[in-house]
């Protein structure tokens, strides 16, 4: 299944994290190569931040193991944290001091050494733009702006391994922009190994060279966004159109399903850009047509089975919100 | 040695934050003030022990209680830590947890320090004679206590994971030190068993300690009084070293 004949950088088997009788984490088994940008896909509760959690050593597992860059995470976890880097899901950037402050501390703490220092604190304020705002208190930020620091702080020391639970939660487009072209060029110039979650499923498509979908602690797919968009069928053509006969389909094999709601009628077709014409033909006149490619969204729906919003607002009241959904959609 | 400089980026954080939040360092100040007055000016006026003043007499024992409950309360400021994952990014950082607790020691025992100094010179205002003298005299004293109470403090931080815990080692564990540590009254009219156990009290050494220094009122040599409580310390570090090592997630 794997492509390259790279070196594991994250191995898992039968990891298991139990919170009371709750499986968080159920008997998962993942590869991950070095130099892949690997994303964690899944419903709130899935269960991947628990796996983030047991791969950086915050929490041991119940049963099974792990190894990163080789090092086990339960016999050795000093080692292995000489070969990460964390950007958290939660804040934990500290108030009180300011944000130039915040990374000069962390630049201690990886003993990166003062010229360096100098170079990535400037690099990755410029980056998240918060070079203006470097001196202030971390308090008097805004919730997307202490979210870029953190991501800021994450980038600096460039690990082996950078685990970034919803990198980009709460952060407006362009921002979002900036992150995507740098986590994705130091996943290349570095041959750094990336394992990220996230929420937003145009960000996965864009970096992720494998995708896992979880679902109640469990992987329940796995591949490369375009296998796994491609195992969902194919494209799906939506026309508008009063009394529509099934009969005119007849003989056309490139429709693989058809649902009708109303006088609108979904078909999901194979390579529809291409077969658009042969289809209309078919169909005859029509009020309105649209075609919408295979997303990772239908991926993610068709696995977990439960309806999936993006979200566009800022950190907390997107927070609260997807919380709100995903509850109202598990009740 | 790269975990030096680990450690003292946690120092550090620990300076900054005690800079400015400056609720904590008011309070912990004013309390002592409040003692002293309330127990010193109050009772002093009526009671005498050993013929010198209440109020002078209780004055180590303040110091001492100044110390203990700032260090503790520091340390065990660290559920809050865990629990508002501001030390998460330092638990995955490749400094080692030992190093963690030793940083984050130094910046407690930082602290009460600075409050130790601003309570001498306030006392030499309010007219309390402890000569400057004294005073340097009592420093190794007080550094072994606040490094002794600071461990403890992070000791329970690190075990615990509820501030509801809080409450019962102020009950079990803060109170009774600083009872029958001698800082409020003498212990030579204790029974004899409740006696006994003032002897498994590390801050009866460090009152004791500096009531000798301070007020030629020492009970014990003070080579023996540092020599036990240093032994004290030296447990208490390792405790709180060993509770950093297995410390994970809230
Ligand atoms: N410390 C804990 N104690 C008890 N249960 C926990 C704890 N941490 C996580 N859980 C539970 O484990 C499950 C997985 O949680 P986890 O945080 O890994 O989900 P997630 O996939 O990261 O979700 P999200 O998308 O909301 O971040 C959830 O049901 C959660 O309630
Ligand atoms: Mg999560």
């Amino acid at each position: 299944m794997l492509a390259g004949n790279n070196a594991q950088m994250i191995t898992t088997s039968h990891l298991t994290k139990r919170f009371d009788k709750l499986a968080a984490v159920d008997n998962l088994n993942l590869n991950i190569e070095e130099g892949e940008v690997f994303g964690l896909l899944g419903p709130n509760g899935a269960g991947k931040t628990t796996t983030i959690n047991l791969l950086i050593t915050l929490l041991k597992p119940t049963s099974g193991t792990a190894t990163v860059n080789g090092i086990d995470v339960v016999k050795n976890p000093a080692q292995v944290r000489k070969n990460i880097g964390v950007v958290f899901q939660e804040p934990s950037v500290d108030d009180l001091l300011s944000g130039k402050e915040n990374l000069e501390m962390h630049a201690m703490l990886y003993s990166m050494p003062g010229e360096l220092r100098r170079k990535r604190v400037e690099e990755v304020l410029e980056l998240v733009e918060l070079t203006d705002r470097k001196d202030d208190w971390v308090k008097t930020y805004s919730g997307g702006m202490r979210r870029r620091l953190e991501l800021a702080r994450g980038l600096m020391h460039h690990p082996k391994v950078l685990f970034l639970d919803e990198p980009t939660l709460g952060l407006d487009p362009q921002t979002r922009q900036h992150i995507w072209k740098y986590i994705a060029r130091l996943a290349k110039e570095e041959n750094m190994t990336v394992v990220l979650t996230t929420h937003y499923m145009e960000e996965a498509d864009l970096l992720c060279s494998r995708i896992g979908i979880m679902d109640r602690g469990k992987i329940v797919a796995l591949g490369t966004p375009k296998k796994l968009k491609h195992e969902v069928g194919g494209d799906v053509v939506i026309i508008r159109q009063d009394g529509f006969d099934r009969s005119c389909l007849k003989g056309l094999k490139l429709v693989k399903k058809v649902k009708v709601e109303g006088d609108e009628v979904f078909l999901t077709v194979e390579h529809a850009h291409e077969n658009l014409q042969r289809l209309l033909a078919a169909v005859g006149k029509v009020k309105s047509v649209e075609v919408r490619e295979a997303s990772l969204n239908d991926v993610f729906l068709k696995y977990t089975g439960r309806k999936y919003r993006e979200e566009e607002e800022g950190a907390e009241g997107g927070w609260a919100e997807r919380t709100m959904h995903a509850e109202s959609q598990r009740d | 040695m790269s975990e030096l400089e680990g450690i003292y980026a946690i120092w550090l954080r620990e300076f900054r934050v005690y800079l400015r939040e400056k609720e904590r360092a008011i309070s912990s100040i004013v309390s002592p003030l409040l003692w002293l007055f309330a127990f010193g000016t109050g009772l002093g006026a009526s009671v005498a022990i050993a013929g010198v003043n209440y109020q002078l007499f209780i004055f180590p024992g303040i110091v001492a209680m100044t110390l203990m409950f700032t260090s503790i309360f520091y340390g065990m400021y660290v559920i809050w830590d865990r629990k508002l994952d501001f030390l998460k990014e330092v638990l995955v950082a490749p400094i080692s947890r030992r190093n963690v607790f030793i940083g984050k020691m130094l910046g407690g025992v930082t602290d009460a320090m600075i409050q130790v100094v601003v309570l001498l010179i306030l006392a030499g205002v309010l007219g309390i004679p402890v000569t400057p003298y004294g005073a340097l005299m009592a420093l190794p004293a007080m550094l072994l206590i606040t490094v002794c109470m600071t461990s403890i403090g992070l000791f329970f931080g690190a075990v615990f994971s509820s501030f509801e815990s809080f409450q019962l080692v102020m009950q079990f564990v803060l109170w009774p030190l600083f009872f029958f540590s001698g800082a409020l009254f003498p212990l030579d009219n204790l029974p004899g068993w409740l006696a006994s156990l003032t002897y498994f009290d590390p801050l009866t050494y460090g009152v004791d300690a500096m009531r000798g220094v301070m007020l030629g009122m020492g009970k014990m040599p003070l080579e023996i009084d540092l020599l036990v409580l240093g032994i004290f310390t030296l447990v208490t570090i390792w405790m709180g070293a060993s509770a950093f090592e297995r410390m994970g997630k809230i």
